[in-house]
């Protein structure tokens, strides 16, 4: 099978035109040579099957950032039939030395240029023929935003792929690659023939919307204001649709599942319905609010306003150790705190890496915002609800600055602070549905692993022995409650609450699940039940709890991946279960202190 | 001598030279901080806070650390 690998700066619609070339084939493999895993994609081309590989976004081929140490290890380690080079045509004057340095180490390239919607209204021509041919090699402009030129750039690839069956040889790229020569002549040279470059860009609306959200004292009131606004839309949106679902889950429980089982015999119908179902359903509940919620995140990523807030909190983050990146990666870490933890790979102090990533785990994911809601619409009323959650948010924000400022000295750095401010983008009705069909696929595949499984070993611990009453004492789960009592009583955590948060420890959408097949009910019962067993003061001690303690299994594995560090895993599955204890402890023992 | 972070927002000046180590450099070159090449300055944070600089069609943000390897001759 034929190999291409799509290379190019970031900011360039990399993944963008990834995403439109692969559809929704793509999947995530290991590669020789390097640790990380890489998109890639099985394709049609002209009639036959290529693969094709979504390497990092790079600035440089001979830099020293992790992302770029992956592209010069992939290329010196695994052969390849034509690589891809995607530049921003709108900034082709300084783009063009990475083409420079591939073509160098002579490659079949395809070199295109990406957001020709963009240069078009900035006044910039590019003349891609006389280009091409000073290049010796095709170059095709295109909009990966909305698809424009796509074919032809695939065209191009075809042509090139079937008239050449060899493959670069790594070893000699290996050998090339120690050699760099004078790329910033040529660069300069072709730009100064091929391109015409106003000298202020015609497209001003850019200046002028930094002109406000990046006001000296308005910027950052501004930037919360927003994030509130936005985070009001979600819940004002997503409450109603998540109740109708709720109510939709129940109908069809109580009108289709309960009569087909009704002469099942009695631990069949209690493990599909008390146990799988009720969890499940309760977990498939919150999707719609989730999905709405990463639609608004991925919106705010790809506006480049994400890039401005790093600007504007930098002062900030720099008295903690930290940097304007952090605070993104804190923020992304709201939607999810795996992805946000891969982010801290374009920092290259090892210190600041591990800084970075003691923090990310205490950012409130959407994970734990579904156990959130859900114990806050049980337990409070719904005047005090925003008030609750939003208090939650602002904890995390505390919990991170805390661990930031108590470990800055153990993770002193020099890293330098340079980033690129890209123009503001929306994105289109396609980008959007895209990625709200990605999140959809991503909660069916970890609900179809974590979830099943986990509410199933819950019921099986609170119904067996099978002599004793389901969830009393007796189960083996009242056993691990009773021997965690100790350290959990304190807090004001209960022998259900208890078996919960232990399996919260695997993903934090099985605890919601989890207290369903407890209590053996769904939906407004569910929620009825609990409010007759735990107060308010239990409840916001298990959130706080839920909080701070480590997000979940697969957020350990990549902190242990990302640091290559057993001993650094360790410290914050420790770091984050004794703070969360703390935090609780204070909290219960002093509502109670003051009567509550 | 005047360094980058010496100049206010709204000023422009000429690259003159890059004094930084072999990684910064590379970096600062990458993003097209190069000897000779004009910039202006869009704006400063407040408390000291990161630079907004503006090299031809790229926009670039920096902290005032990095600005201070960067000499220039304002325009």
């Amino acid at each position: 099978m034929k190999r291409i690998a799509l290379l190019g700066m970031p900011n360039t619609g990399k993944s963008t035109l990834f995403n439109r070339i692969s559809g929704a084939s793509a999947r995530v493999g290991n590669w020789p040579g390097i640790t990380v895993d890489l998109m890639s994609a099985k394709i049609l081309l002209g009639g036959n099957i290529a693969e094709l590989i979504d390497l990092p976004g790079i600035y440089d081929l001979h830099g020293f950032s992790e992302d770029e140490q992956v592209v010069r290890h992939f290329i010196t380690n695994n052969p390849v039939n034509l690589l891809v080079v995607l530049l921003n045509s709108t900034q082709i004057d300084r783009q063009l030395s990475l083409l420079l340095q591939i073509k160098k180490l002579g490659f079949p390239i395809v070199l295109v240029l990406n957001m020709a919607d963009e240069a078009k209204r900035a006044g910039i021509t590019i003349d891609t023929e006389s280009l091409s041919q000073t290049l010796g090699l095709p170059v095709i402009q295109i909009s990966a935003k909305y698809g424009d030129g796509l074919p032809k750039a695939l065209e191009a690839a075809t042509t090139i792929i079937n008239q050449q069956n060899t493959t670069t040889n790594p070893q000699s790229i290996s050998l090339l690659l120690k050699e760099e020569h004078d790329i910033e002549h040529e660069m300069h040279e072709l730009i100064q023939q091929h391109v015409q470059i106003p000298a202020t860009l015609t497209d001003d609306s850019t200046d002028k919307i930094d002109k406000v959200l990046l006001h000296k004292w308005f910027g950052l009131p501004l930037f919360f204001a927003a994030m509130f606004l936005l985070f009001q839309f979600i819940f004002t949106v997503g409450a109603p649709i998540q109740d109708g679902l709720a109510w939709l889950l129940d109908l069809i429980r109580s009108e289709l599942l309960n009569p087909l089982f009704s002469d099942s015999p009695k631990w069949l119908s209690g493990l599909m319905l008390d146990g799988i179902y009720n969890g499940v359903a309760t977990v498939a509940a919150f999707v719609p609010i989730i999905i709405l919620f990463f639609l608004v995140m991925s919106m705010v990523e790809d506006s480049g306003y994400l890039s401005r807030a790093a600007f504007l909190m930098d002062t900030i983050m720099a008295k903690m150790g930290l940097d304007g990146r952090g605070f993104v990666m804190m923020l992304m870490g709201f939607g999810c705190n795996v992805p946000a933890i891969m982010g801290t790979r374009i920092m290259r102090s090892r210190s600041m890496r591990l800084l970075t990533m003691l923090v990310i785990p205490l950012s409130l994911c959407s994970a734990r915002m579904q156990v959130f809601i859900f114990m806050i619409a049980a337990l409070f009323s719904p005047s005090h609800a925003p008030l609750v959650l939003f208090s939650l948010y602002v904890m995390s924000f505390f919990t991170m600055f805390l661990t930031a400022v108590l470990f800055q000295n153990q993770y002193k750095n020099t890293e330098p602070f340079i980033l690129e401010l890209p123009p503001y983008r929306f994105p289109t009705p396609r980008q959007i549905v895209l990625r709200g069909w990605h999140e959809v696929k991503h909660f069916l595949n970890r609900a179809s692993k974590f979830i099943v499984l986990g509410v199933v070993l819950v019921w099986l611990l609170t119904n067996f022995p099978s002599n004793v009453a389901p969830a009393s004492v007796e189960t083996y789960a009242g056993q691990i409650g009773v021997f965690f009592a100790p350290i959990l009583d304190p807090i004001g955590i209960n022998h259900e609450l208890a078996i919960a948060l232990i399996f919260g420890f695997v993903a934090k959408e099985i605890v919601v699940g989890a207290l369903a097949v407890i209590y053996g009910l769904q939906g407004d019962a569910l929620m009825v039940q609990m409010a007759t067993q735990i107060d308010w003061v239990q409840a916001m001690s298990f959130m706080l709890f839920t909080l701070i303690y480590t997000p979940c299994l697969s957020t350990i594995a990549t902190i242990k991946n990302e640091s290559k560090s057993t001993a650094f895993m360790w410290l914050s599955i420790i770091w984050s279960l004794g703070l969360a204890w703390i935090i609780s402890f204070v909290f219960y023992q002093s509502a109670r202190l003051l009567g509550y | 001598m005047q360094f980058l972070s010496q100049l206010k927002a709204g000023q422009q000046a000429v690259i003159s030279a890059i004094e930084a180590e072999e990684s910064l450099f590379h970096r600062l070159s990458a993003l097209g901080f190069r000897v000779g090449k004009p910039l202006s300055i869009m704006r400063r944070a407040s408390f000291n806070g990161p630079l907004h600089v503006r090299l031809g069609t790229t926009d670039v943000i920096l902290r005032v650390t990095e600005a201070n390897r960067i000499q220039i001759n304002a325009i």
